[in-house]
């Protein structure tokens, strides 16, 4: 059973829902990435996603965008991401997903870089501008290095792709929330509520069923989880207390830990 | 396999393809279908020919550059003048059927990306003239070195939306662009102005812009009985040149030429050479080559010309690169300079300067070939837009 299987089933068995945080490394700098990730940490979050900037993110709003710039004048490469990524393991057992665009991948080697990011310890991959049609390499290397590949499923997904990209998914589904790219929303509308309904019964027994694009609020997080979803993925959230304490750390640790106990908490039904 | 039987499941050999967020799946699919049955579909093509020929003055002329050609001494050079159709370039071929099968599926509103401008102005021109809403994204460094384009934008009516981030160029007119659509894919199609992004746009765009290699087999035949030795063309996205190249792919007598952007030269890293300097990689939905550092980022590039300040290529041209069917040079900045005021001088013609550097390579190519071969120069748009750039460039006062 892979570690992120067994973190949903966990949580299954004591009626929860689990909170996937989301943070782009090397924000703003390497060195400063797996402190943010103690923090989150600390504060409730069970699944970190760890974004692998790329130059052209084209998926993302601007906080991501603006966090991935950041992290590349700081000097962040996709070998640092994995040191991150051995860092924050070496201290928490706890999942950790990398999210990146495909051309980083790509251009290393799918094989080989997969394989380096799972002696670091990384268990599962998103990479969110590779739909399952050309994913064959892809899903290959990580089946070989027991890398979970999660993919996406949107409101414009068809019943019949929905059905192909539930099959090629494994540890979980990312269900994103609405039309539009990554950003913090003061609302989760009626219509992600229907979406997860509409969605879940082809997910249920098969595979837990993540949500996230604009979930920002403990408020988004019960409502998304009260529908049926099994996590609620937050991430500009964070990214934008970052942001605003980019000259005082400190306090965006304290603020981060605290945020993501909200969360958490509303992550408890 | 012929060649023109390619894309084959939405691939050149091994470029091409859908690499998207899954967010566009369904649109590109359905985007797909609605042109495969517009594509057979004969009041569809009567309606674009319709406008082609009423509305954009096809066809244009294939005109034999004879001062050019003597000054030269060697192979003929004929100029395929796009630079006199509808809105001053090629543009307005893929613009005017990309609008009309936007119709078709029932949008209201077209978005588009811009570099040069000139895809900006074709698409507010057909959007106009089919009452469509424009929508333009244009870098801001590209608003600024084409002003006169952006102001022409908005006098036909459409949106322009100056992009901020990144490179402040095509590139990143682009992302805003997809994340626009990402946003209002119900009401919106988007306009991609060359023969990259994921499949169909490739096919699509080929397929609309290649009434230009149609015309020109057309008028050579008439006008000497046979077909011409070489075709040139620049190459940015690709799109004029995939429009020249593709009647021809199955003549491989005819040797086919795509001249990109060297900048500031190959060596200076500043340039817009992808082909001749990029590795294959996946951006912008297509895999194809690249300009990129050595973790995969995308580089920046550098031009005189906005049209060609691009670092992806269309997928096809990846693909007769690598099976040799064409021929890939560049042409620095200063090449296609002398390039766009020698023709100014011995034709009477202000050539776009994405256009110049093809000019620049059929000079260097001409003298070459014996007085008997001829070439066909695609002459992809006119330069009054650029006056302003050579006027600095070559330290004029205005």
């Amino acid at each position: 059973m892979t570690a992120i299987k067994e973190k949903f089933q966990k949580a299954k068995v004591n009626g929860e829902g689990l909170l996937i945080g989301y943070i782009t490394a090397g924000d703003p700098t390497p060195e400063q990435t797996p402190k943010i990730a103690d923090a989150l940490i600390r504060g409730g979050v069970d699944i970190l996603e760890l974004g692998l900037p790329f130059s052209d993110p084209l998926a993302d709003g601007p906080t991501i965008q603006e966090a991935s710039l950041r992290a590349l004048n700081a000097g962040t490469t996709p070998l640092k991401v994995l040191d991150i990524a051995r860092q924050i393991k070496a201290k928490h057992n706890i999942p950790l997903v990398v999210m990146t665009y495909y051309n980083p991948v790509f251009h290393l080697g799918v094989d080989s870089f997969l394989s380096q990011a799972k002696t670091v310890g990384v268990d599962g991959f998103i990479v969110p501008d590779l739909p399952v049609e050309e994913a064959s390499a892809y899903q290959k290397a990580a089946k070989m290095h027991k890398i979970d590949t999660i993919f996406l499923a949107t409101p414009a997904t068809s019943n019949d792709r929905l059905r192909k990209i539930v099959d090629s998914s494994s540890g979980f589904l990312y269900l994103v929330s609405r039309f539009g790219v990554t950003g913090a929303q003061t609302s989760v509308t009626d219509s992600t509520l229907q979406l997860i309904k509409h969605v879940q019964p082809s997910t249920v027994n098969k595979i837990p069923l993540a949500v996230g694009f604009g979930i920002s609020k403990p408020e988004h997080v019960r409502r998304i989880i009260a529908a049926g979803a099994d996590a609620a993925i937050v991430g500009s959230a964070f990214i934008n207390i970052i942001k605003d304490n980019i000259q005082d750390l400190k306090a965006a640790l304290v603020e981060l830990q605290a945020v993501a106990t909200e969360l958490k908490s509303a992550s408890k039904l | 396999m012929k060649l023109s039987s390619y894309p084959i499941d939405g691939k050149y050999g091994k470029y091409g393809g859908r690499f998207v967020p899954e967010i566009l799946m369904e649109a590109i699919l359905e985007l797909e279908k609605a042109y495969s049955i517009a594509k057979a579909d004969s009041s569809f093509q009567q309606q674009l020919n319709y406008y082609l020929t009423q509305f954009a003055g096809r066809p244009t002329s294939l005109y034999y550059a004879e001062n050019l050609t003597r000054k030269l001494g060697g192979a003929k050079i004929y100029l395929k003048r796009e630079d006199l159709a509808h809105g001053g370039a090629h543009k307005i071929n893929n613009t005017l059927g990309q609008a009309l099968l936007a119709k078709r599926m029932g949008k209201t509103r077209v978005i588009a990306e811009t570099g040069a401008g000139q895809h900006g102005v074709a698409t507010a021109i057909a959007c106009a003239a089919l009452g469509l809403k424009a929508v333009v994204f244009m870098g801001t460094d590209d608003c600024e070195r084409q002003r006169l384009n952006v102001f022409r934008m908005k006098l036909l009516d459409a949106e322009v939306h100056p992009v901020e981030s990144g490179s402040k160029t095509l590139k990143d007119a682009i992302n805003a662009a997809f994340r626009d659509w990402v946003t209002n894919l119900e009401s919106t199609h988007y306009l991609i102005g060359s023969t990259m992004g994921p499949h169909p746009y490739p096919m699509i765009v080929r397929d609309f812009q290649s009434v230009i290699g149609k015309e020109i087999k057309q008028q050579f035949i008439a006008a000497t009985g046979q077909l011409p030795d070489a075709l040139v063309a620049c190459v940015g996205g690709g799109s004029n040149a995939m429009g020249t190249f593709y009647p021809f792919e199955d003549d491989t007598n005819v040797k086919l030429y795509g001249v990109e952007a060297a900048g500031e030269g190959i060596a200076s890293g500043r340039h817009a050479a992808t082909l001749a300097a990029g590795q294959e990689g996946i951006f912008h939905g297509m895999y194809t080559y690249i300009i990129q550092d050595q973790n995969g980022q995308i580089g920046n590039t550098t031009s005189i010309s906005a049209g060609l300040d691009y670092p992806g290529v269309g997928p096809e041209h990846s693909f007769l690169k690598t099976i040799k069917r064409a021929e890939y040079a560049y042409i620095n900045d200063k090449e296609a300079v002398d390039a766009f005021l020698m023709l100014c001088k011995a034709e009477g013609i202000i050539p776009a300067l994405e256009s110049s550097h093809a000019v620049a390579y059929a000079i260097k190519l001409a003298p070459q070939m014996r007085r008997d071969k001829t070439i066909v120069v695609t002459l992809s748009g006119r330069g009054d837009k650029d006056v302003e750039t050579i006027a600095k460039y070559t330290g004029a006062q205005i």
